[in-house]
């Protein structure tokens, strides 16, 4: 793939003010290649919610975007505790969200799932105690 | 009825005008819970809710949603309030409960 477009991005840990500006700039990015709006939808609803996560509930980490003809690829990789059950996790309304995070409108559950169901393939890589490595696919 | 439609109304307080308020209304969307409106609000929809904080922004512009209503006086937050400015999101703010404007939406939109 040696004509890939490559953005990469840091996000910090706790950063919630800040949650979503990743994903907002990528949509921007997109938007400006003449990427087909449904398209960049689907990534800024799959990115925001795996940035969310980093932000929630892994210690930040970083975002990797690759862009070709042919798909967009966004890796995700955190410094965070991991997922212990990862199935469990995908569960539509499984969260662990925190009292204080649940407050401000998170925790419903439903990011794994969205991020599912807005790409053509999602891959979760986790070490407990390590972090988590998610890659996800649109295909363009 | 595209945006500003809805603005001359003048039934909600402008809290934000942003930048794309021709932009045509499709369907009324309630929900207070974020990653259940960024996987089912529709793209172009009006957006009722209760929460005025930054995330509400950030998924008002992911999702493309085409306004936001704060329902039952909700505030939008200093922050919140120079996100929308930035990004250009059309935010209106209503002492009427959640149901009771998004009632008045649907019924304009379908009338
Ligand atoms: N990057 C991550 N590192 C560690 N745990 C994670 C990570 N992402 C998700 N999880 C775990 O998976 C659960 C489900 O995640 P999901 O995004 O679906 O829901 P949520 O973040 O709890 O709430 P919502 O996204 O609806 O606001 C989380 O509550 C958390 O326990
Ligand atoms: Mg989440």
């Amino acid at each position: 793939m040696e004509d890939a477009i490559v953005l990469k991005y840091q996000v910090i840990d706790g950063e919630f003010q800040r949650a979503g500006e990743v994903s907002s700039d990528v949509k921007h990015k997109l938007k400006q290649m003449g990427v087909p709006a449904n398209i960049v939808r689907k990534v800024a609803i799959a990115m925001y919610e795996g940035e969310v996560n980093m932000v929630i509930h892994a210690n930040g980490g970083e975002i990797t975007v690759e862009i070709t003809p042919e798909q967009i690829k966004m890796i995700l990789a955190d410094v965070g505790p991991g997922i212990p059950d990862v199935e469990k996790a995908m569960t539509a309304g499984f969260s662990t969200a925190s009292d204080a995070t649940r407050n401000l409108g998170f925790g419903a559950g439903m990011g794994l799932p969205n991020m599912k169901k807005n790409t053509d393939s999602l891959d979760i890589e986790t070490l407990l105690g390590e972090g988590t490595t998610i890659t996800m696919i649109v295909k363009l | 009825m595209t945006v500003k439609d809805l603005i001359d109304k003048n039934w909600y307080k402008v809290i934000n005008e942003g930048d794309e308020t021709e932009r045509e209304i499709g369907k009324v969307f309630c929900c207070d819970l974020l990653s259940i409106a960024m996987g089912k609000a529709p793209a172009d929809c009006a957006w009722v809710t209760v929460m005025g904080n930054i995330n509400t922004l950030a998924v008002a512009t992911l999702a493309d949603a085409a306004v936001v209503i704060l329902a039952e006086n909700a505030q939008l937050d200093a922050n919140a309030a120079s996100k929308a400015a930035q990004q250009g999101v059309t935010v209106l703010a209503t002492e009427m409960p959640i149901f009771d404007a998004a009632l008045q939406i649907y019924r304009a939109l379908n009338a």
